[in-house]
């Protein structure tokens, strides 16, 4: 039976008009319940904007609202002229995460590279090596004991970044990616006699970036968002990333006014200040939500992530 | 003549054979060697962190102290299993993490399916990129701000209460010391979190659907509700059962940011009851939070115990997945 668009009509089906119609009622609706959705979505973080722009006093009078009951931008002001607090910590997380990701992301291609290549037995061999440690873990306590006790990585900033460098999961992952890569150039270039090594940074990596891009946006928003390693290991207060100084400023009020130095004379207006604090740490992680999020849809319907 | 002969056979072969073993071992290396070379930072990290940790889990069967470390403690077999599970605490938390992971699954895919069968209708219009991204925000800023997003609603202050006090005139509610409101809670804030993974999964497969099918559904004169109960249910049911095996497969590890964070589980002990789960209790347990009846290779053996229950779920989960869909498995 042919569809409608292909045969002319001659006369138009009374079902197709109602059918129009309710298509585009259907959308109506559609869009009105995902305007309440995102609204759901959004107005939270709405909410924490009102919060940090909201004057202290008379958040503790009528308390947290979607506008503020008394404009006062005094949050930012004074985290203007304490900035050490979030820049230490914004360099931390910064460094980690650049770091953390780029050599991560290397290591792993390195690795799931070889295991695409090898021969079959091998190959499996290797494999379980890898997919064992997806399946079963030693818990958190001897990795505790592992980091601090034989590593003796405690309050240092490598604690930060070498768990998380390769991601087991992530690895097998790049693997299904590279074998599929087109078998025939890389043979023809064995031919030719290139080396693996030369192969793998020459033409598989290049091969390999949309596969590297969204592993790695998601490799770096681990490391960008984590508090747990800082939660386990760090001490010092120079140390503490992002995430992980926002959950103190939650957790202890005096650890705002005790971090922002000595020597300055005013005092904190905490409850505004916490919201204005998460405001500056979500910021980049919304902006680059903003941007690249559509690349981070695109993988996981692509490659099928299994989150 | 003949003794001669016997004995120059006699001799070489076993020294011919391992020439050719060694000469196999270098044929490999020669076709194998970069690949291995590549492959050797990847396979020694993952000895050094998740297989070195797998040994130290042997701390479950030792009274371990600090003075002694790992190897110097003594052995005592399953003594810190039992007392663990003599304790309440141990099923308590047990069933909090597979409870509440229950939830989570239930309520999570059935938003998730809800919100991809409207995607799926309006796909391809600049709008439904835009709520896409609304609904990964959460995932973007992390679990620390999702906590911050909690507080700033619940707490004594908050909005709720601000709400509540100006505009319906009714008393505060102390979300932090009433644990009876949190189940609720935290399904909540589970949803809100993770709407945009699981919305994404299900309408990657909707799109995938032939739009024949609709159409010769539309022409059959089937309305919108028949066809989505009849295609596009019905077209993944296999990503469904997918994805509901591989969550029910992580039953047993909960979601720490989330359960730590979100109740503020450091300061609010009366909240224990109803959202401390396996991952938190033996956090906790490391920094003496459970208790002085909880030492350190008790906490240990409820790790060991999340472990290996863990391991047989995620196993028979796979298992499972492998008979509907082989890509979506692990293994």
């Amino acid at each position: 039976m042919q569809t409608s668009n292909v045969a002319p009509k001659l006369r138009t089906d009374i079902r197709d008009i109602s059918y129009s119609r309710q298509q585009r009622a259907l959308k109506l609706g559609v869009n009105i319940i995902m305007i309440i959705v995102a609204l759901a979505m959004v107005l939270p973080f709405w909410l924490v904007i009102s919060v940090s722009l909201t004057d202290e006093k008379a958040l503790a009078v009528n308390g947290y609202r979607m506008l503020p009951s008394e404009f006062s931008s005094y949050a930012y002001e004074y985290l203007f002229r304490v900035p050490d607090l979030i820049t230490r910590a914004y360099s931390v997380t910064g460094f980690v995460t650049l770091f953390g990701t780029a050599l991560g992301l290397l290591i792993m291609s390195m690795l799931a590279y070889g295991m695409s290549r090898l021969d079959m037995k091998t190959s499996r061999v290797i494999g379980l090596y890898v997919l064992f440690t997806i399946l079963f873990k030693g818990g958190l306590i001897p990795f505790y004991l592992l980091m601090t006790k034989t590593y003796h990585l405690k309050d240092n900033i490598i604690a930060l970044i070498f768990p998380y460098l390769v991601s087991p999961f992530n690895v097998l992952l790049l693997r299904s990616y590279f074998t599929q890569l087109p078998k025939e150039i890389l043979e023809s270039a064995k031919m030719d006699g290139a080396s693996e090594i030369r192969m793998f940074f020459k033409m598989a990596l290049p091969l390999a970036t949309p596969a590297l891009a969204t592993i790695g946006l998601f490799t770096l928003l681990g490391y960008w968002n984590d508090y747990y390693l800082a939660l386990l290991f760090m001490d010092s207060p120079e140390k503490y990333p992002l995430q992980f100084l926002l959950f103190n400023m939650m957790n202890n009020a005096d650890a705002i006014t005790k971090a922002a130095a000595v020597g300055v004379k005013i005092s904190a207006p905490i409850q505004p200040l916490r919201m204005a604090m998460a405001v500056i740490a979500a910021g980049p992680a919304i902006f680059i939500s903003l941007t690249l999020g559509r690349y981070l849809v695109r993988g996981i319907t692509l490659g099928g992530v299994k989150a | 003549m003949e003794n001669a002969l016997d004995q120059k056979q006699a001799i070489p072969i076993p020294q011919k054979s391992k020439k050719l073993f060694g000469q196999k071992v270098k044929r490999y290396f020669s076709k194998y060697g970069g690949l291995l070379v590549l492959m050797l930072p990847g396979l020694v990290h993952i000895f050094m962190i998740q297989y070195m940790a797998m040994f130290g889990a042997i701390i479950a069967f030792k009274d371990y102290r600090a003075a002694d470390g790992i190897l110097g403690s003594k052995w005592v077999g399953f003594q810190n299993f039992r007392f663990l599970f003599q304790t309440d605490v141990a099923w308590q938390v047990t069933f909090n993490t597979v409870f509440m992971n229950l939830l989570f699954i239930i309520t999570g895919t059935i938003a998730a399916l809800f919100i991809a069968i409207l995607l799926n209708e309006i796909y391809g219009s600049r709008l439904s990129q835009v709520y896409q991204l609304t609904l990964f925000l959460p995932f973007f800023v992390g679990p620390v701000i999702i906590g911050y997003i909690a507080y700033a609603i619940l707490n004594s202050n908050g909005f709720i209460n601000a709400m509540l006090e100006a505009w319906w005139g009714m008393e505060k509610i102390l979300f932090y010391s009433k644990a009876e409101y949190w189940r609720y809670i935290l399904v909540i804030a589970n949803l809100w979190g993770g709407i945009g993974f699981g919305t994404v999964v299900y309408l990657s497969g909707m799109i995938g659907i032939s739009p024949e099918y609709y159409e010769a559904a539309h022409i059959d004169g089937a309305n919108k509700w028949q066809q989505i109960s009849k295609i596009t249910i019905p077209m993944i049911r296999y990503l469904i059962v997918t994805q509901v095996l591989l969550a029910v497969g992580r039953i047993f590890f909960a979601n720490f940011g989330l359960f730590y964070f979100v109740p503020q589980l450091y300061k609010n002990g009366q909240l224990i009851p109803v959202a401390d789960v396996l991952d938190t209790f033996v956090y906790r347990a490391l920094y003496g939070g459970g208790g002085s009846r909880i030492k350190l290779g008790m906490a240990a053996a409820a790790g060991l115990y999340q472990s290996a229950v863990g391991f047989v779920l995620v196993f028979l989960a796979n298992l499972g997945v492998r008979r509907f869909s082989k890509e979506q498995a692990l293994f």
